[in-house]
């Protein structure tokens, strides 16, 4: 009886182990089957793009998603950030504000610069002011909303036929989307600063254990504000990208509960919501997920709420497979 | 039941997942006496009044209280049978006025709620009849420590308290202030109450209790009437060691070279809360011990040395020069090292490799324009491993996979690789297995030999002896006494860890 029960216990735990570092492939191979047999265009190579750039926003938030979270910490601003982003470019590009030169690249600058900001503000609410991460990010996320919406004045600002709408469509030889390329290039980035940098190696160790990090000698207060400042100037990338897809900028829409998909896919890749070792690719595979499930449900013709549902369900199961049982 | 006995517990059992708070514990307070409960911190003591009072549930046991077993389920339970428990920090309502606070949950009534006229009449009458003669409307927080402290044992005695459980009540007092607090206890004992006293300041225990009883790592050690016990055997009793023991010590008397100066000079170092005049100095490749209680200020010390801790007075120079450090970053740029009392909260990171905990100090070092050199950090990994003997299968196991003794030596590793002047160990040898203790004490001494300097903190006295050129004795964040050669020995020690203050004034003249 005994020996049974502890057999079963030893089975029960190496299939725990199992799932926590296949589980997100699992559910992505198993999305992808599903699909197939639904849908016989499915399988076309278009369908992988379509795929790759769809979830573009998806992936480099949760990219900056993952410092944070590994770092110990938490940003849902994210989305309202986006919003300022692509707000601020639109309008500059536009010509909207007088006193600003009509420029892309200054509309660029521009959003990048105050996307930044608003990230030095979360790091160094948190880090120096020592408030809660949620809280901060929180009052950011409201913040932020509101100046888009304040920027735009509250209309969708669109724009077309400028060179910036390119970065959206324009596609390589071979058909391969600049997007792609651009993902590919975040993600490589992503992997080798978190393996291979001390920054990354700091980052991991203050979500691990803050105490020690800062016992190691480890500049703490710094560490923090820069990880905020790059998920921050990701979400900015991300809104312009998003807006020039859709040649507009939609101050209430654009990026509206991104960060909520960015910290799933972080959660479902495996990383630990209370911070340590980032996992790069099951991030990445779990922010494929995510809009694959988008995908489904619309080429089913489900209606789009039921998506939010099965993404909850995901969430919660892939959570529930991580964590640690010890505790 | 012997019919002089207020309270009795017996075989009290109390564990805390997995840990064994207390470990069938008898303890008895008879009527009208004072009994010191002592032991050094994590011996039981809080754990045992929090069962008593009702704030712990007992896994085990039976407590009998005035005559009937007694189950309290929450500190209301215990207050409504005659038991008052008054804390260090004191456990009444600062921004209530003093009579609210003596009154409270029990305020006299009349038609329209609260009688406050008759709430501040009885207030007032109770504290003169305790020779305190203050504005019972005023707020609590505008007397002293002393008059809250005295507000608080009013409370007690107007709840008809028969046991009052004063724990650390002189710890804030002034000298005159615990004389008042003294003959006051020695009033209420008159009448027939009974106190527990738990304080770590052996003269107060010796001046104002009857009888002690002594815990040690959640055990009974035993129950003694004051006067046939000497402070020396007390002390001895806490730590649990018997101080006629003859230890050898396996390092001599420190050859200090004309001319130099110390790596670290410290005077009068003061942080008002736990350190109230360390000096100790630590010359290049001696091994310093620090000796005291638990409480005493060690390791609070050490959090000075490594720049945690910013907020104190006294003189910090390094190798001549005042330094004032704001953050272990600071400590380490000077040569420091620090390997923390408790391993698991500020020494390791848990789900990391061996190689990713021994150099996340060392990354700076071993990185161009921020990218690691991969291959140094396998240098310094298989080299501490190898020198240190670091028993693992591979450096890219978790650290947490391996025993205590080598999770310590991967720190040591990480410090090492640092080229320090200077290691602070806390407690190196916590929770290690006999066999790896001895392999990390032949190593300190191998640092001292190649001329680094160690700060050596423990409580297992006979580390110390075994390993330390000097040793300092702190008590109640002061400097006691200082220790070289042949005067290193168990009984000295301990006879300066129980002397108290005053004598200790003599000594330096």
């Amino acid at each position: 009886m005994a020996d049974a029960k502890r057999e079963s216990g030893i089975s029960r735990a190496a299939v725990n182990a199992h799932l926590k570092k296949f589980g997100a492939l699992y559910a992505f191979l198993i999305l992808i089957a599903i699909n197939s047999i639904s849908n016989r265009n499915f399988l076309a190579v278009n369908t992988f793009w379509n795929l790759l750039i769809q979830a573009f926003p998806i992936i480099i938030t949760s990219l900056g998603m993952l410092f944070v979270i590994s770092g110990g910490g938490i940003d849902v601003s994210v989305g309202s950030v986006m919003a300022v982003a692509g707000a601020l470019n639109a309008v500059i590009m536009n010509g909207i504000y007088p006193f600003f030169p009509k420029s892309i690249l200054f509309g660029v600058i521009m959003a990048i610069v105050v996307a930044g900001l608003f990230g030095a503000f979360n790091g160094v609410m948190v880090s120096v002011f020592k408030m809660q991460p949620i809280v901060v990010t929180l009052t950011t996320y409201i913040i932020a909303r509101g100046l888009a919406q304040l920027i735009a004045n509250g209309k969708i600002l669109s724009f077309s036929n400028t060179p910036f709408n390119a970065i959206g469509i324009y596609r390589l030889p071979g058909n391969i989307p600049i997007q792609v390329l651009i993902e590919l290039l975040f993600i490589i980035v992503t992997a080798f600063v978190l393996k291979k940098t001390v920054f990354g190696y700091q980052v991991q160790a203050i979500g691990e254990n803050a105490q020690a990090a800062k016992l190691c000698g480890i500049r703490t207060t710094r560490v923090r504000i820069m990880i905020y400042v790059i998920s921050s100037l990701i979400a900015a990338v991300a809104g312009l990208l998003v807006s020039s897809r859709t040649s507009a900028a939609d101050p209430t829409n654009l990026g509206a509960l991104a960060e909520m998909d960015a910290i799933a896919s972080v959660a479902i890749g495996g990383t630990s919501m209370s911070g340590g070792k980032a996992r790069i690719l099951t991030t990445v595979i779990s922010a494929m997920i995510i809009q694959l499930i988008t995908i489904t449900i619309n080429m089913n013709n489900i209606h789009y709420a039921y998506a939010r549902v099965m993404k909850g369900i995901i969430i919660i199961l892939a959570v529930y497979i991580q964590q640690d049982k010890s505790r | 039941m012997d019919n002089n006995l207020l309270l009795e517990m017996r075989e009290i059992d109390k564990r805390f997942s997995g840990v064994h708070a207390l470990d069938s514990v008898d303890f008895s307070v008879r009527k009208g006496e004072i009994l010191a409960l002592m032991g050094e911190n994590g011996a039981g003591k809080s754990t045992l009044i929090k069962v008593l009072t009702g704030l712990y549930r007992k896994d085990g046991g039976q407590i009998i209280f005035d005559g009937t077993e007694r189950n309290f389920h929450t500190p209301q339970d215990s207050q409504r049978a005659g038991i008052s428990t008054i804390y260090q920090e004191i456990n009444l309502i600062p921004h209530l006025s003093v009579a609210e606070n003596i009154f409270i949950g029990q305020e006299p009534r009349n038609a329209f709620g609260i009688d406050w006229d008759s709430v501040n009449k009885q207030a007032r009458q109770l504290l003169l009849d305790n020779g305190i003669d203050i504005d019972v409307t005023q707020d609590l927080a505008s007397y002293s420590t002393a008059v809250q402290q005295m507000v608080a044992i009013t409370r007690a005695i107007s709840q008809n308290a028969k046991l009052l459980i004063m724990d650390e009540p002189t710890s804030s007092l002034a000298d005159d202030e615990v004389q008042v607090m003294f003959s006051k206890m020695r009033e209420l004992v008159a009448k027939g109450m009974s106190i527990i006293f738990i304080s770590h300041k052996l003269d107060e225990v010796f001046t104002i209790c009857d009888r002690t009883t002594i815990l040690k790592d959640g055990k009974l050690v035993g129950s003694y009437d004051i006067d046939k016990i000497t402070k020396l055997e007390m002390v001895s009793k806490m730590i649990g060691r018997d101080a006629s023991n003859v230890l050898k010590r396996t390092v001599g008397v420190y050859e200090e070279k004309p001319g130099t100066i110390p790596l670290v000079h410290t005077k009068n170092i003061d942080n008002r809360v736990t350190l109230h005049g360390v000096s100790i100095d630590i010359r290049p490749g001696e091994i310093v011990g620090i000796a005291g209680l638990l409480g005493a200020g060690k390791s609070e010390y050490a959090k000075v040395l490594f720049g945690c801790d910013n907020t104190y007075t006294g003189t910090f120079e390094v190798e001549g020069k005042p330094v004032r450090l704001k953050s272990p970053k600071g400590a380490i740029d000077l040569g420091f090292a620090y390997c923390s009392e408790d391993r698991k909260v500020e020494g390791i990171f848990p789900h990391m490799t061996i190689t990713e905990n021994m150099t996340i100090t060392a990354l700076p070092r071993i990185s161009k324009f921020g990218v690691v050199d991969s291959k140094k950090q396998k240098a310094i990994v298989d080299k501490y491993i190898e020198s240190i003997r670091i028993k693992t299968p591979s450096s890219e196991q978790l650290i947490s996979n391996l025993s205590g003794g080598n999770q310590q030596k991967v720190l040591l590793g990480r410090w090492l690789s640092m080229n320090p002047r200077l290691i602070i160990l806390d407690e190196p040898t916590r929770g290690i297995d006999v066999g790896a203790k001895a392999e990390i004490e032949a190593l300190i001494r191998e640092f001292s030999q190649n001329g680094i300097s160690v700060l050596y903190i423990s409580s297992e006295l006979e580390e110390l002896i075994r390993n330390c050129y000097r040793i300092v004795v702190i008590r109640d964040g002061q400097n006691s006494v200082e220790l070289t050669d042949q005067d290193i020995t168990e009984e000295n020690i301990m006879k300066y860890i129980a002397k108290n203050a005053k004598e200790t004034e003599v000594d330096h003249g």
